[in-house]
């Protein structure tokens, strides 16, 4: 397991990050936790000529409150964010599907913006950040744009960052009160998600007043339920109405299929684990 | 020892000692292999096959020559690897179809993953650059991946000089054995008899890949008089005698070095292609050269184990009395022979009669070569195989006879006043006491109440559903009598060898011939001696893995390293106290008659008169006094061959939760009686029976290998290969019922692998429990959630749920099953 030779540079701020990249041309790759990245490079999955580690950015760490968002810098390890209270308290859904990522020596060394970066369609984190509409914030050579959740995730690993760019940070509206789930099915505590819901919920006098849910691994990007949201928007709370409602979460996906699960299997699973998710929010 | 002094060493025999090596090996101050830095050391990297049946074209390693640090690029007949037969130790008939296993490959690949050429560099970084760029042309052949295809006519050939894909027939029959009737008469007359029913099943034993946690490595050192090997190994003096038979070098040259090793479960009984590449490399260069695996390889080349197809028939009375036997299995040998892989699947021909009565019984194996990577022994071996198919078989008869699956098993099985019993497969079991740990177990399981609550579940139509999964095993380990071995055409004894030398500080050093590497037998093997020779416990040093220290020995494996290796130590102190008795009684000026040993103290009996066996030991070293015609020497050599296997027996009690709208199975409770005899160190049988368990869980819910239709393995990283975690697991609770063996001094019996051989079919039959109301017959293993829920949406799609109210009350399986082809003459029920 010993990668191929690169070179190697760690910038302190992300302007030095950007020229890095830029220096480093179409071969260059950013470190952000490694926990994706150094097995493709000890397995020879990729060939990078230089690495840049964004590990001693020190701006691109934190968690902070900007007016109505909550911005969590991209480097912020899992740990941190499950830890972190204003993520609690405004953004849950973001803190229980980070719980559920592999385990605490990942989450300790993984981070957010890496996550959202390497774009698994398995990975844990885009289907929340897809539900809460979050916004991400992107550096490079000209300067910094924000693009929606709904633009960021392209396809298969593939996102909305451009080559010389850097993911910064993650702007999540807030969600205060409202209830969270991330509902994640695997064959093992520490394996890759088959299917998982991400819910989120605003329950109001017994009744769901709002709904925001994303699915993991139910086609190359995360899905956004619609169907199942606006069928709970407005219906009184109750075990029957969650789950009809979550009879339509196979809608607009297009799940793979593998040894772990058949599509048609992971069609049946996003709706039960959407009934459950949905549920268990507004528990 | 006929008295207890009040200041007599507290007995270490049974008491609950932490292991005093994981101090050290948890703090990181281990000795690994791939730890050793020799001065001028060199690294391989072994080129290897992307395709399951190749032959080998140009090799071109011009490239790889040009990377800097690069001293050597070799194909095999650069080194002689392709003229070397690795060895196969067990040639289980006389006439067994064995193809050369080269270290290697020459003019053909046979698995994906086998080696065809080796770069020797400065750096393993260098080594595996150059390794990328070595191209070899490959014109691809036809894979072999199916046992039953790999048989017929007409089927492409592994190896076609063999002629065939039949590694070897290997039969048992205990009506020409005289053990029994025949099998064969008890199923036609079963056929023809109106209170008999024929039961038969096939089930699948999956492929798995042993994992150990240390991945292989070895690192071979030329440069001495002697060449020293350095190997991630269990068996450091079979790779020693085997490396000087298989490559024809002097074997009093070979040192072998077992170092620490991290764990083995029979994946690390072999003498590995690697090893002797390594040793080919430092040969021809003179220099120090290392070889390491990666977790890739480690899946890809390593052995594998089980992979099995196995066709059970069973006649049966209608009241639950088993007839008889018959057994069908093919065995994947993969593409080669390793050193014990043919006779793992014949270890269980002993072992399918189990704990029962079975009066005639029948065992035909046939070991079949395909284009996979080889099995060879995996923690059980040939008993975990046998053990699931006839513990989900007594399941399957209590299913369609309607009997109360552990009701049926206490029709047939040994009761405790019938020991020792030879059973129908010939061997003896010694003892064991299968209704106390059943009571125990059932007890501690709160079975019934389980059964209330799996129906109350039931009737309210529960999304998780409840089964109950019954494991009742015996199994043969302590391998073994040679004489045994002999008779299996083994290639080696099974006698285990210690020594002990006493330093002339009192300390005891003890040399063993078994090779622990993860067990804990630097504590347990204390305790034995500290008791033995009444020294304390940290007076106590084991020594092993050195075959200059350790010059005789057989190595771990088969948990024969206490009920076997154990005895030699025992055997072995018992001489220091015979040799030093004279020496005492000189010291004390009596008649050696007169003197006793009791609590590591020689005195004169009927006084105060004595000396500590620490004394004797002082005065042999200065050996300034001692009586005329015996050596000044206390040191011991004993080697032990058993006369019998070791027989640990429990019952195993599992119950699952399986989630019907997602096909999740859940562990709720998991129960174990265990009798593995005498026990040592209650914490270390503990943590084997722990592991077991894990293991032996991970096969039937968790890790399977499978190959594409290209022969290429699926589950070639961590990622793929589903390892269970503690997080993925419950709390076990464990319990023993010791009946003493009574087949050597220490009434040990073997523990190492009884965990991973009952608990298979326990899982297994509590999933099958769960969702058989649906009308699911079988789940092959391992019992995914894919598996689960397909087999339940399958099931209800054939209609049979019109019997589902059959079985809402336990056991009353009658009828419940779509009637099966297999079940003959079957009338109503009892």
């Amino acid at each position: 397991m010993i990668p191929a030779s690169f070179d190697y540079v760690r910038p302190t701020s992300v302007a030095e990050a950007v020229q890095a990249l830029a220096d480093g041309g179409d071969d260059a790759k950013i470190l952000a936790g490694g926990q994706s990245f150094i097995p493709v490079l000890r397995l020879r999955m990729g060939d990078p000529s230089l690495v840049v580690d964004l590990g001693g950015i020190a701006e691109l760490r934190g968690v902070r409150e900007e007016g109505d968002k909550i911005v969590v810098g991209a480097m912020t390890t899992h740990h941190d964010v499950t830890r972190d209270d204003l993520l609690n308290q405004h953004v849950k859904l973001i803190s229980e599907a980070t719980k559920t990522v592999a385990d605490f020596q990942v989450r300790h060394r993984g981070t957010l913006g890496g996550a959202l970066a390497h774009a698994d369609p398995a990975g844990d984190l885009a289907a929340p950040a897809l539900a809460l509409d979050a916004e991400f914030v992107i550096a490079g050579a000209n300067g910094e744009r924000t693009v929606a959740a709904s633009d960021f995730f392209e396809d298969y690993f593939t996102t909305a960052i451009g080559p010389q760019e850097i993911l910064t940070a993650i702007r999540f509206p807030k969600y205060t009160g409202w209830g969270a789930r991330y509902e994640k099915f695997n064959r093992v505590a520490q394996a890759w998600s088959i299917v998982a819901v991400a819910a989120t919920v605003k329950v109001e006098g017994g009744s769901i007043t709002d709904a925001r849910i994303g699915l993991t691994n139910m086609a190359g990007v995360p899905v956004r339920a619609r169907g199942v949201e606006s069928a709970l928007v407005g219906q009184t709370m109750s075990e029957e109405t969650v789950r009809a409602a979550a009879q339509a979460a196979a809608e607009g996906t297009s799940p793979t299929s593998d040894a772990d699960a058949g599509s048609d299997y992971r069609e049946h699973l996003a709706k039960v684990l959407t009934g459950r998710a949905v549920l268990a929010a507004a528990g | 020892m006929t008295t207890v002094e009040n200041n007599a060493p507290a007995q270490e025999i049974g008491r609950d000692r932490r292991r005093k090596e994981d101090r050290r090996l948890i703090t990181g101050r281990t000795r690994w292999t791939d730890n050793q830095a020799l001065t001028g050391l060199l690294h391989i990297s072994i080129v290897r096959s992307p395709f399951a049946h190749a032959e080998i074209g140009s090799i071109d390693t011009s490239a790889a020559k040009q990377v800097p640090g690069v001293v050597a690029v070799y194909t095999a007949s650069d080194i002689g690897a392709d003229a070397v037969q690795l060895p196969c130790a067990w040639p289980i008939t006389k006439d067994m179809k064995s193809p050369q296993r080269p270290a290697l490959a020459g003019s053909r690949v046979n698995f994906a993953g086998e080696g065809v050429a080796v770069v020797v560099a400065r750096t393993a970084a260098a080594a595996k650059d150059a390794a990328e760029l070595v191209e070899v042309d490959y014109s691809e052949l036809e894979p072999v991946l199916d046992m039953e295809e790999a048989l017929k006519e007409g089927a492409t050939l592994v190896h076609p000089e063999l002629g065939t894909n039949e590694n070897a027939q290997w039969v048992f029959d205990s009506g020409e054995a005289g053990s029994g009737g025949s099998a064969a008469e008890a199923i036609a007359a079963a056929e023809k008899a109106d209170d008999q029913v024929v039961i038969t099943r096939r089930f699948r034993q999956q492929r798995l890949v042993p994992v150990f946690m240390e991945p292989r490595s070895t690192v071979v050192d030329p440069t001495g008089e002697q060449l020293v090997m350095w190997s991630s190994t269990q068996v450091p003096h079979i790779l020693k005698t085997m490396l000087a038979l298989t490559l024809g070098l002097p074997e009093h040259k070979i040192r072998v070095i077992a170092p620490d090793v991290g764990g083995g479960f029979g994946g690390k009984l072999a003498v590995a292609p690697e090893e002797v590449v390594t040793l080919l490399v430092a040969q021809k260069l003179g220099k120090p050269v290392k070889w390491t695996e990666t977790r890739s390889e480690s899946l890809l080349t390593a052995h594998h184990g089980r992979d099995q197809i196995q066709d059970l028939t069973v006649a049966v009375t209608k009241d639950g009395v088993i007839k008889g036997l018959d057994v069908k299995l093919l065995a994947d040998m993969g593409a080669y022979l390793g050193l014990v892989g043919p006779g793992v699947p014949i270890l269980g021909a002993f072992m399918f009669n189990a704990i029962y009565k079975i009066p005639a019984y029948r065992f035909d194996c046939t070991n079949v070569f395909t284009t996979k990577t080889l099995t060879d022994a995996y923690r059980g071996a040939g008993r975990p195989e046998a053990t699931f198919g006839i513990e989900r078989m007594m399941d399957e008869v209590a299913v369609e006879l309607g009997i109360e699956p552990m009701e049926l098993r206490k029709r047939n099985w040994i009761k405790h006043e019938e020991f020792p019993y030879t059973t129908v497969s010939t061997l003896t079991y010694d003892t064991g006491n299968y209704e106390a740990a059943t009571d125990q177990a059932m007890s501690m399981f709160d079975y019934d109440g389980l059964r209330r609550e799996q129906e109350e579940r039931r009737k309210r139509g529960d999304v998780k559903q409840l089964g109950l999964g019954i494991s009742t095993f015996t199994e043969m380990c302590g391998l073994a009598p040679s004489r045994v071995l002999g008779s299996l055409d083994y290639g080696a004894g099974g006698w285990e060898t210690a020594s002990i030398r006493m330093l002339p500080t009192g300390k005891a050093e003890v040399v063993v011939g078994v090779s622990p590497h993860g067990q804990g037998h630097e504590t347990a093997f204390s305790q034995i001696i500290a008791d033995k020779l009444g020294i304390p416990f940290d007076d106590v040093e084991i020594l092993h893995g050195d075959t200059q220290s350790s010059y005789r020995g057989l190595d771990t494996y088969g948990s024969r390293s206490l009920a076997v290796g154990g005895i030699a130590m025992v055997k072995a102190a018992e001489k220091v106290v015979e040799k030093a008795k004279p020496i005492a009684a000189h010291m004390l000026e009596a008649s050696e008659d007169d003197i006793e040993f009791t609590a590591g103290k020689f005195s004169v009996k009927g006084t105060d008169k004595g000396v500590g066996i620490q004394d004797v030991a002082l005065a042999v070293f200065a050996a300034h006094d001692y009586p005329e015609g015996i050596e000044p020497d206390i040191d011991a050599h004993a080697t032990f061959d058993p006369e019998n296997f070791s027989y640990p027996h429990g019952t195993h009690l599992c119950a699952v939760e399986v989630d019907t709208e997602t096909g999740f199975v859940q562990l709720h409770k998991y129960v174990c009686v265990d009798d593995v005899g005498t026990v040592i160190n209650p914490l270390i049988v503990e943590g084997q029976i722990h592991g077991g368990l894990a293991q032996g869980i991970a096969q039937a819910l968790f890790e399977d290998a499978p190959y594409d239709e290209s022969g290429t393995l699926l589950s070639g990283t961590l990622v793929d290969y589903t390892l269970p975690s503690a997080a993925d697991l419950i709390n076990f609770d464990t319990a023993n019922t010791p009946t003493p063996s009574t087949t050597n001094p220490l009434g040990v019996k073997g523990v190492g692998e009884a965990g991973t051989i009952a608990s298979t079919p326990a899982v297994v039959n509590a999933v099958l429990d769960a969702v058989r109301q649906y009308g699911v017959k079988d789940i092959d293993m391992p019992t995914t959630p894919f598996r689960v829920w397909t087999a339940i949406n399958s099931a209800k799609g054939t209609g049979t749920q019109a019997d589902e109210a059959n079985v809402a009350s336990p056991g009353a399986g009658l009828g419940s099953m779509a009637k099966s082809d297999s079940v003959k003459n079957q009338g109503g029920a009892l």
